[in-house]
């Protein structure tokens, strides 16, 4: 699973855009997922295999969101 | 004029400053430059062509937040940051280095890519403000009344324009 977490600096209208943008999602989708990061402090973002996680974990940090990588087999 | 961004053709936009906020967009991309070295690459010709690099986990904490460690297994996260990380330095100082020469007092049309580059560098620059500045969630109250004499302010306003500035770039993109 790919997890973005909260942080203080990158701003709710960003976040949306930047989950639109990297996933494709419809506005709608990317907000609700900006506003669990925001009130619940993380938010599973994207699943898939390794390499499909890693490359949006990449792309993410290009963006500065703070994103993480969870091997599905660790909950 | 009032500074910012509106929405421009083919997925661009169009950008508005004045040339004081254009020399400040400047001496910001080139600290940015300066904060984030270029990707060391191994000695090795084929890694060094696979963008295969350095691997340490950053100890400042700008660095740190710009490149977070992707996994909670240090293991694993060494290997990422082996593959990536020279990449994302790659970007980030491109991203800069767009910012710093496209930055024009007056009018000035950005492209698609370049109004990217522009939202990964401001939203970089904030959060090197952001975590130099410790700020929370509550930093625009903080700034309304802290007093202007404050050491703190002209970086705190800095923060804050830039804020401006980067909702100004999304709301032209969207």
């Amino acid at each position: 699973m790919t997890i973005v977490w909260n942080d203080p600096v990158n701003l709710m209208s960003y976040v949306t855009y930047v989950f639109q943008t990297v996933f494709g999602y419809e506005r709608e989708k990317a907000e609700k997922l900006m506003l669990d990061v925001h009130r619940k402090g993380k938010a599973v973002v994207s699943s898939g295999t390794r390499e499909e996680m890693e490359r949006d974990v990449q792309i993410l940090h290009s963006y500065g969101l703070w994103a993480t990588l969870q091997p599905d087999s660790v909950k | 004029m009032s500074s910012g961004f509106s929405s421009g053709k083919n997925g661009g936009v169009v950008a508005e400053f004045e040339a004081a906020e254009v020399s400040l967009l400047r001496s910001l991309a080139s600290m940015m430059l300066g904060i984030v070295p270029p990707g060391e690459t191994s000695d090795d010709p084929l890694e060094r062509a696979l963008g295969i690099g350095d691997s340490a986990a950053p100890t400042d904490p700008v660095l740190a937040r710009l490149f977070p460690s992707a996994y909670e297994d240090e293991g694993d996260s060494t290997e990422f940051r082996r593959y990536t990380e020279a990449t994302l330095r790659d970007g980030k100082r491109a991203d800069a280095q767009t910012v710093h020469d496209t930055a024009r007092a007056g009018r000035a049309e950005l492209s698609a890519e370049e109004a990217q580059a522009w939202l990964r560098s401001l939203n970089d620059l904030r959060l090197t403000l952001g975590t130099k500045l410790d700020v929370t969630e509550e930093v625009h109250d903080e700034i309304a009344m802290m007093s202007e004499d404050d050491p703190r302010y002209p970086a705190y306003v800095t923060y804050d324009w830039l804020t401006y500035l980067q909702d100004s770039l999304v709301r032209a993109l969207w």
